[in-house]
This record gives C-alpha cells, structure tokens and sequence, in this order.
C-alpha cells in the first residue's frame, strides 16, 4: 500500500537550535532513505524531471537508492549535477523537482531533496570519487568568483583537461555558500569545503584576495596571464536600499553586512574579532532566503525578531521550509506592512520602524498581487536595529573596469542565448552575475553550460 | 601569505611595515587602500598604501594602533606574515585624472593630521614626480607623533607645523594657520586636501567652505569587506547614501555629512572596548596569535 506521507526527517528541536548554529536538519539515514525511495512511482513521464532546472534523471537515482546502490545513485545525479550536497539543501524544492511529483497531487511529493542531499552526504562519507580526470590539454581559462557557478564550471573545465585557475576577491572560496547562507542550513567544514577540496583535487588553482577589475583587468588576464578563455561567474552582492528616512543611523544594517560579519567573519564564534552587533530587538525588510537567514541568525544571537514584509504570506519568496523552520523557531511576522522612516533616538541609534498597513490589489507584471497602502495605517514596530533585505545587484568593479563588456541597465552581463558568450570574445559569463539574484541550481547550471561553450570555443579558435 | 619585510616603529605606537604583495603593488595607485586581516581569526582592516616598490614587489603602509586589530597588527614582526592581504581598493586620487599642465597652474594645500599624513605622503610624492610642489600642513598631538616631517618637508613647497601641545612648530590647530594664511596673508588656494581624523576634516571643511575653496577629504568609516558587497561604509554625501569603499573613499568635502560617520564610527564602540580588554586579559594567548 502506497503512503500519502513522506518519511520524517529527523530535525534539532526548534528550542535548542535557536540557540546554537548547528545544522538545523539532520537528514535521512540509510534505512529511512531507502523507505523513502520506495514511494516513487517510477514514472515514465516523470513530472518530477521537468521541475529540475538541470533535469536530474530522479526515478533513476531514486530507484538505486530504494536498491540501496547508492554509489550508482550518486554517479546518475552527477550526470547533472556537480553541487548536490548544497542542492539537496537549499533548493526551493516545493517550487522545482518535488512540486511537479505526481504524488504531490493526493498526497505529500516524494522527499526528493533530501534523498538527492542522502546521496551526497552517503558518497562524501564514503569517499567516492566520481571525478574522471583528462591528461592537461595546454590551455588555460580563468574563472572570475568562486561561487557555484564559477566552481561548477572550473570543475567541469579541469576534467576536460584545462588547465584552471579561479580568482576570488574575498579571502574565501565559495561565494554566497560561505557568506551569505548560514552555517545552519549549509554547513561549511561538512559540505561546502569539501566540494573545494574536490576542485583543487583535480588541479584547479585557486587565488583569493584578488579583485579582478582592480589587482588585474579582464585585458591583462588575456594579454599578460595568457589565458585562452575567461568564466565570470562573480554573483550579484550588492546591497541594495531603500531610499528611506533614518537609512544609515546606527543599528541599521544590510543583510550582507549582517551576514558577512558572522558567516565569513565567524563573529558568532567568541575567539574571532569581528564584531557584530544584534539588538534587543530587531527588524528584517525582505521576505525572501536572505531576509529568513537573517532573521534566524538574528534569533540565534539572542535578538527578538520581527519579518516585515509588504505581501501576504502566499507570497514569501523563500523556500516553505526555511519559512516553517523560522515559524518554529519564534520568528514575528509583521506582513502586509511597508516601512516608510527608521526612527531615531537622541543617540543616532534606531527606536522604531515606522510602517504602513498594506493591501492586496491586482495582480502585477510578476503576477503576483500588488500591495497597496491602506490609508491613515501608520503603525510603529518597536526595534532597535533593522536589517534591510531588499535584494542585491551585481557589483560593477568587472563591468565597469572591461571595455566592450555588454551589461543591461541593471547591471547584469549581458549573454548570448544558454552557453553564455558575451559581447567580448573569449568572454563568457553565468550565474547571478548575469541573471541578478537567482538559486544556486541555476548558478551551478550556468556555470557547467558555459564549461561546455569554452571547450567549443577554445577548440575551434 | 604576505610577508613583512622591513617593520619600523615610527613614532609611539605607529608602525612602518613594507609588506611583499607583488599583485598590489603593481596596480597600486595614490588614493587606493588594502584590506588586511592578519590570521584566521582577525578583522578586515582598511589601510591607505602609502608607497610601492614594483622591483622589490612590496606595498608599505604605516598605520596606528589604535584599539585590538591594529594591536594585533602591530605585534607581527620582520619574516612573520599577514594571511591576507587584498587590494589595491577604491578609487585613485582624482590628481591623477586631471591635466597635469592645467594642475601646475594651480596652488594646492595638503592638510594632515596625525596619521593623516601617511595617506597624503604617496599624493605629495606624485606631484613633487610630476614637478609640482604643494603646501602642506601637518599637525600632531606632540612632536613625537609627527611622522614622514622630513621626507614631506623636502617636497613642499611651504611647509607648516602645528602640535597641540607646542613641542614643536606652531601651538595652533591645523584650521587656525589655514585661516591665518588665508585671511591675513590673503594666499590663495585652488584646492585643499585634507586627510586625518574626522573631526578635523569635519572642521578645515567649514573654514574652506567659508572662503569658497575646493576641498577633497579621504573618507575612513568602518568597512568590513572594501569592495562594495556589504554597505557598512556607507556615507552621505550631497545627500546621497553612497559606498566609501567603491565610491571613494575621496569625496568633495563640502558635500559630506560627517556627524553621521561621526556617529556610525562608534556603532561597535562596546564591542571593540571588550574585544581589547579580552587581548589584555590572556596575554598568552594573544601572543600565540603573534606569527
Ligand atoms: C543569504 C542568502 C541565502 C540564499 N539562499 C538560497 C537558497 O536557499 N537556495 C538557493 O537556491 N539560492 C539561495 N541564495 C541564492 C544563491 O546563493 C545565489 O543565487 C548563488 O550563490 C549565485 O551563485 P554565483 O556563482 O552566480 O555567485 P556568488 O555565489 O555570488 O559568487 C560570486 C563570487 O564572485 C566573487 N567576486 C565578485 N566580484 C569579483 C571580482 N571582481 N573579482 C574576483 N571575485 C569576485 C564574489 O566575492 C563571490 O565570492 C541565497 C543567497 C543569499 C545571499
Ligand atoms: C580607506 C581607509 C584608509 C585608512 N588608512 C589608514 C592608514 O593608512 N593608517 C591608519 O592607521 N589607519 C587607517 N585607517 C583607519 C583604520 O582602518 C582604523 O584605525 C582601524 O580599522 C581601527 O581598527 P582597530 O580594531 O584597531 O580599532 P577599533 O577598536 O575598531 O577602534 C579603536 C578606536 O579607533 C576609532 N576608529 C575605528 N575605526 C576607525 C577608522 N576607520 N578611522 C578612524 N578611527 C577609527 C574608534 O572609534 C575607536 O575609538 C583607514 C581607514 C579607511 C576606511
Ligand atoms: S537539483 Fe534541485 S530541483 Fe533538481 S532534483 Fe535536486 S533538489 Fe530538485
Ligand atoms: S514524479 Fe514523483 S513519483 Fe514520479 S518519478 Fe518523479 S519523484 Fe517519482
Ligand atoms: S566596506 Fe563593504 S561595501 Fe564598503
């Protein structure tokens, strides 16, 4: 008989994990994700398949896993996938892979991310190495960033034979793996690091603190570095306002700064020196990822906090999970409600966010319902920091130090059709740089189909 | 790794360090600043490059400790390296992208203070390169504590001292002489650039204003990444909110709210008194962190 329910995974009970930066779900273990796999139907024409950007071949993988053959369910997933550790873990499942599931229709999808995260965690574990290394092919591409999509395409280029160096201007590798998402839902020494150790594991060469556009140009890469092709993969990361009274007192931040300095900078660990500071009560402006992260974290550094966003609940950007998870963790949901002033104290500190009380009206370009202000709503949360989570841009150090690189007037790269060929030769570009602000999946997608373009270019040039 | 390859200890607890970091100095321009964290555990810090030596492959910077990162900083010695080391940051100092025979006809004062001298020190050099001399000003709390007096002296056109407490030069501050020699030997400036703290470019910027001379500040707010990702150096200036780090850190002085970095300079005020007492605290410790 058919379940309608998935298996639970077993989580940190929300009371204790408020308190601490410990991963907040701790996966299935062999016996729960074989009794998971066995509720995939198997489909033929598996919806599922269609819901993932990189199209993992799922009843494939699932059905090695219900065998319990869980190295060759990692070698299929690999097939598309070079991230699955991080994918298992952050994609927007319910909107992707598990929201087409046909199960989904009378019951619960199958649990597809947390089988695909199993397979990867079980292959880390074990060791397995599905890197197929060519003999070096003389040529050299640069890789701008180091963020999934910059990784995944150094990846793939290094197991051609290329010779690879990757330059990132932070003094880590991963891009918003390691600054942006928090600790507690992506591990760094578990899972992200060891996706670098694989890269550098297939002699792809890593240089940090180097900006390029400032330490060297795009032109030098070519002219004095002599490489052959160049990935920009450098993401979209910077922070965006909003334009509003009372923007820079003290006690506001971005939600970058906020979670820069304690992801990258560790300020959460009491032996680092970054500081970071979360007051009694805070105030996140956003509704996506980024603003649930930042409220989280701010939850975990002893700060109450309160999500103010200006839709209702159907529309929150973020992943349902993380939502729920913050739910649980005591996270205060201010929405339909638009900030218009941070108010200050005598001190230049924050005392208040002034909002107004929205409604929905028609549907926007987006589809979704557009807020519109109630009138003589004005009401006042009572914080002492904000944390403004409004999205990012892409930073123009690399635009605007190339000549003849196309960006759009958001600033994003502008490419040419899927593989990612700019307007410069020999130029390609992928990831949030080129998209804005996106996920990971397509970051990492980007990344692997402009690997395959350079090898074309490099091949026929 | 960045190794330091010559360290001197230039006045109290100021520091010369010439630091190998043959990518930087390379592209290193006057105006640009690195971003240094010393070991795994420390800070980003912003420091102003004050000179390079592309054959030697090194970026000198000087700078004072001042509360626990500079602290740390200060501990490392000759042969010990930084961990990281990034730059060059920022924009080069708008000299650089003037006409150099329209800057020759034109009469600059630099105004320092402290520390300030350091960054004004690579700009003075590139118009003394460039056949041009300036007027500088530089003031210090007391005689120990002015710093490059000679190598500036030698490139100024006419150079003034100031200390607070009279140990040497004139017993004024900086916005005094520049009154003096603009009201009563009525000189004339085109331009003022004035690097220091904040107060004091805060107050050279009202005098300048007063008598309607152009006048170019060097911005130091916190930063934590210096390269435009996390809005922690944001300022206002003509009252836009704008990023230090990116969009200067030089900015039309006339323009610049400085009560508000005034204020946000103090945002981790109590976090930093602790992180320094913590550093005085295990001596041991902090020693071991000394490598
Ligand atoms: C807090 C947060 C939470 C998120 N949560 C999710 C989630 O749950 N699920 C999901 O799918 N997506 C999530 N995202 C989005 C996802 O992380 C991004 O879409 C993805 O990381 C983009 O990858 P990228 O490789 O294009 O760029 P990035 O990851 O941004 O990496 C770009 C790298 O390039 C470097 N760089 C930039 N300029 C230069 C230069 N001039 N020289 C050298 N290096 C440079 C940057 O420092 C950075 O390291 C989240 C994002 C954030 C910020
Ligand atoms: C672009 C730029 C260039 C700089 N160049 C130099 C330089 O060449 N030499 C140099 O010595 N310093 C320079 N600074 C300042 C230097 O970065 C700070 O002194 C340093 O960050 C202080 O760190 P700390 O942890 O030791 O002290 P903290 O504990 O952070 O602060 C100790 C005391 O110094 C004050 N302070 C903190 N940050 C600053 C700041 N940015 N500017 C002034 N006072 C501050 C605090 O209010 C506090 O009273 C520069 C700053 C910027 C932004
Ligand atoms: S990569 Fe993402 S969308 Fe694709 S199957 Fe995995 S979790 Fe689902
Ligand atoms: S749609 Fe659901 S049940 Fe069908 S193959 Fe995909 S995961 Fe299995
Ligand atoms: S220091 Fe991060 S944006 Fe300027």
């Amino acid at each position: 008989m058919l379940s309608l329910n998935r298996i639970p995974v077993r989580e940190q009970n929300p009371d204790l994990r408020k308190h601490n930066f410990e991963e907040v779900c701790f996966g299935y273990n062999e016996e729960e994700a074989v009794k998971e796999a066995a509720r995939c139907l198997n489909c033929k024409k598996p919806m599922c398949v269609s819901g993932c950007p990189v199209s993992i071949d799922i009843p494939r993988f699932i059905k090695h896993v219900k065998n319990s053959e869980f190295e060759k369910a990692a070698q299929v997933i690999a097939e598309s996938s070079s991230l699955p550790g991080v994918c298992g873990r952050v994609c927007p499942q319910e909107s992707q892979c598990e929201g087409k599931c046909i199960l989904g229709k009378k019951g619960e999808a199958v649990a597809i991310g947390k089988l695909e995260r199993f397979v990867a965690d079980w292959s880390r574990e074990h060791n397995i190495d599905l890197s197929k290394k060519s003999p070096f092919n003389g040529k050299t591409v640069a890789v701008i960033g180091s963020g999934p999509s910059g990784l995944s395409c150094a990846g793939d280029l290094a197991k051609m034979g290329y010779g690879v160096t990757v330059y990132e201007d932070l003094h880590e590798i991963g891009g918003v793996l390691v600054y942006g998402i928090p600790e507690f839902r992506l591990p760094k020494e578990k899972v992200v690091k060891p996706e670098i150790d694989n890269l550098k594991k297939l002699g792809v060469k890593i240089e940090t603190n180097i900006i390029i556009g400032k330490t060297i140009t795009v032109d030098d890469l070519f002219d004095k570095e002599g490489f052959s092709a160049i990935f920009i993969g450098s993401g979209a990361g910077s922070p965006r306002f909003m334009n509003i009274t009372g923007e820079n007192l003290n006690g506001v931040f971005s939600a970058n700064e906020f979670l820069t300095r304690v992801n990258l900078m560790k300020a959460y660990k009491k032996e680092y020196d970054t500081p970071v500071h979360v007051g009694k009560k805070v105030a996140v402006i956003g509704g996506g990822n980024v603003a649930i992260d930042a409220a989280r974290t701010a939850i975990r550094l002893g700060s109450e906090a309160f999500l103010v966003y200006r839709r209702s609940k159907d529309e929150l950007p973020a992943r349902a999970e993380e939502v729920h998870h913050a739910e649980e963790e005591g996270l205060n949901f201010r929405l339909l409600s638009n900030p218009i002033e941070i108010i200050s104290d005598d001190k230049f500190w924050v005392k208040g966010l002034k909002c107004l009380k929205m409604e929905l009206g028609e549907p926007d370009e987006s589809g979704r319902r557009r807020p519109v202000p109630i009138k003589d709503s004005e009401f006042i949360i009572d914080v002492d920091s904000v944390i403004i989570s409004i999205g990012t841009s892409p930073n123009p150090l690399i635009t605007s130090s190339t000549k003849g690189l196309e960006k759009n007037s958001k600033g994003c790269i502008v490419t040419d059709g899927e593989d990612g060929r700019t307007s410069r030769k020999g130029i390609f570009a992928g990831g949030d740089a080129v998209t804005g602000a996106a996920t990971v999946i397509l970051a990492m997608s980007a990344g692997r189909k402009a690997a395959k373009a350079i090898d074309e270019y490099i091949q026929n040039n | 790794m960045y190794k330091i390859l010559t360290k001197k200890n230039i006045a109290p607890e100021t520091f010369y360090m010439e630091i190998e970091a043959p990518k930087v100095a390379k592209s290193a321009k006057p105006g640009h600043f690195i971003m240094v964290k010393a070991d795994e555990q420390a800070e980003r810090i912003p420091l102003t490059v004050c000179d390079v030596d592309t054959k030697k492959g090194s970026v000198t910077i000087i700078f004072k400790a001042v509360g626990a990162s500079t602290e740390l900083l200060a501990g490392f010695d000759e042969g010990d390296s930084y961990l990281d080391f990034a730059g060059p940051l920022g924009n080069e100092t708008e000299l650089l992208s003037e006409d150099l025979e329209d800057l020759k006809t034109k009469k600059i004062m630099f105004i320092a203070g402290g520390i300030g001298a350091a960054p004004v020190h690579p700009q003075i050099k590139w118009l003394y390169e460039n056949g041009i001399k300036p007027d500088v000003i530089l003031g210090a709390r007391s005689k120990d504590n002015l710093i490059l007096l000679s190598e500036i002296e030698k490139m100024a056109d006419n150079f003034y001292t100031v200390t607070d407490d009279g140990s040497y030069g004139r017993k004024a501050l900086v916005t005094e002489v520049l009154e003096d020699l603009i009201v009563k030997e009525k000189k004339h400036y085109d331009l003022v650039i004035t690097i220091g703290p904040l107060l004091m470019m805060k107050f050279v910027c009202l005098v300048t204003k007063k008598h309607d001379v152009k006048t170019i500040v060097s911005l130091n707010t916190l930063m934590v990444c210096g390269m435009g990702m996390c809005g922690a150096c944001r300022a206002t200036i003509n009252n836009e909110t704008k990023f230090t780090c990116v969009d200067g850190p030089e900015f039309d002085g006339h323009q610049v709210d400085f009560d508000e970095i005034l204020n946000r300079q103090s945002i981790y005020k109590d976090e930093e008194k602790e992180k320094l007492y913590q550093f005085a605290h295990s001596e041991q410790e902090f020693k071991n962190r000394r490598k």
